[in-house]
């Protein structure tokens, strides 16, 4: 295994040179839907952590007994059962936001992102690297969803974390705050990252 | 409310109002991905629209009988091993999402190799999505919402039926096919359009589904409207 990455590798890679969302494009099922305030933005990125480390963590530790034509039906479902706790454990303390977050807690299952480091990584290296990759990909997940949330909460409420930052004369553009401002933001940001790496 | 207008009222916020693609984003992976030329994106559409079907169904069928706060079947089985009021308040919602993605992913499984054997010219249209869809959240988004709708309700009897789930399962997938037929139709077209370099690709894929988003916005409202107008003060 000597041309595997490693853990500070791993690590590194996952911020931003193969940052999930704007470099490889996965997951971007609750980039676009819960990045309309930053409260629950920072819910999500820490409820796709705990699922990511957990189920990384998991698939590492089995990863000898795994069979090639089995393996995508055990990472679902270890994926599963890391979201059914994330689900009950915001119900039992946050129960609000998880009202708020609805059934996009639960799609955390199909998000791409955790397959694919589970393929990628866990079920190939130890489970130091595997922790420090998940790591590495939620920190990378977690930047790109609350650069996205932010934008949308200034501009269309004119507030930051229900802060209010932008003067009370601030027409609020409520576009960004509906469906369409995800797309919109989104594809403005993935403009500008492309933008600026080519530049480099 | 008489159940055919409560019907058409959920197709129709299913399939326009509250698109699956545009307003829930659920599915954005295909719409992003297979939404090139026109006719791959309506047989990913045909594909879904199928798949969610059959889901919605097994997802019904399984809340109703196993999962659901007293639901039959498990009060039956469970009443062997217990006594018949503890097994009366057997409820096994915390087990759904495993369960979902489990009945889900196995009867992609099995409709492609039927679809494959029985149906190849159906096959060689949109069997080559049938695998990628598992993935798709589209799916499991619609099992969610009619979970919510039959174990979230206050009143039992406001518990969604199966026409009522099916109906959701079937719009929802023409909504989908709606949504990415029209982005297909218009990034035909973009191929010919001089593009900025940085907005090459999926940056401009998401621009323009933006606007789609702002267009369908316009169907916001019609839904209470109706309602307010069939249901007689």
């Amino acid at each position: 295994m000597a041309d595997q990455p490693t853990a500070t590798e791993r690590f590194i890679q996952g911020v931003l040179p193969e940052n999930p969302v704007y470099r490889q494009l996965l997951g971007l099922c609750p980039v676009l839907a819960v990045s309309n305030n930053m409260k629950a933005a920072v819910t999500m990125a820490a409820s796709v952590t705990f699922v990511l480390l957990c189920a990384n963590v998991v698939t590492s530790l089995i990863r000898n007994l795994l069979k090639p034509h089995l393996r995508i039906v055990v990472f679902t479902l270890t994926i599963a059962t890391f979201v059914t706790i994330a689900d009950r454990i915001l119900a039992a303390y946050l129960y609000q936001m998880s009202k708020t977050l609805g059934p996009y807690i639960p799609l955390i299952i199909v998000n791409c992102i955790i397959i694919c480091r589970c393929e990628v990584c866990a079920s190939k290296q130890s489970v130091f690297t595997a922790a420090s990759d998940a790591i590495g990909q939620s920190l990378g997940f977690a930047l790109a969803l609350s650069s996205i949330a932010a934008i949308r909460e200034i501009l269309g409420t004119g507030m930051f974390f229900e802060l209010r930052v932008l003067p009370a004369a601030w027409p609020d553009w409520v576009i960004m705050a509906l469906p369409p401002g995800a797309f919109l933001t989104f594809g403005v940001m993935l403009a500008a990252i492309n933008w600026i790496s080519s530049n480099k | 409310m008489s159940y055919l207008t409560d019907i058409f009222l959920i197709a129709l916020g299913a399939a326009l109002i509250n698109n699956f693609v545009l307003y829930y984003f659920v599915g954005i992976c295909p719409f992003v991905g297979v939404s090139r030329r026109v006719e791959m994106a309506f047989g990913m559409g045909c594909a879904v629209t199928f798949v969610i079907t059959i889901a919605a169904f097994l997802c019904w069928v399984i809340t109703t009988f196993i999962l659901m706060p007293g639901a039959p079947l498990s009060k039956w089985v469970a009443g062997f091993f217990v006594s018949a009021d503890v097994a009366a308040g057997i409820d096994l919602t915390i087990l759904s999402y495993i369960v979902y993605i489990f009945a889900i992913s196995s009867s992609v499984q099995f409709v492609e190799m039927y679809v494959r054997k029985f149906f190849p010219v159906l096959y060689s249209s949109f069997g080559v999505f049938l695998p990628l869809i598992t993935t798709n959240c589209a799916i499991l988004f619609a099992c969610l919402t009619i979970m919510s709708n039959i174990v979230g309700v206050d009143n039992p009897a406001d518990a969604w039926d199966l026409g009522r789930s099916l109906t959701l399962a079937i719009f929802g997938g023409v909504g989908f096919t709606i949504a990415i037929v029209i982005m297909a139709g218009i990034r035909e077209d973009l191929e010919l359009c001089d593009i900025p370099k940085p907005f090459q690709g999926v940056a401009i894929t998401l621009i323009v589904g933006g606007i789609l988003a702002m267009a369908f916005m316009g169907f916001t409202g019609v839904d209470s409207g109706l309602r307010n107008a069939m249901i007689p003060m």
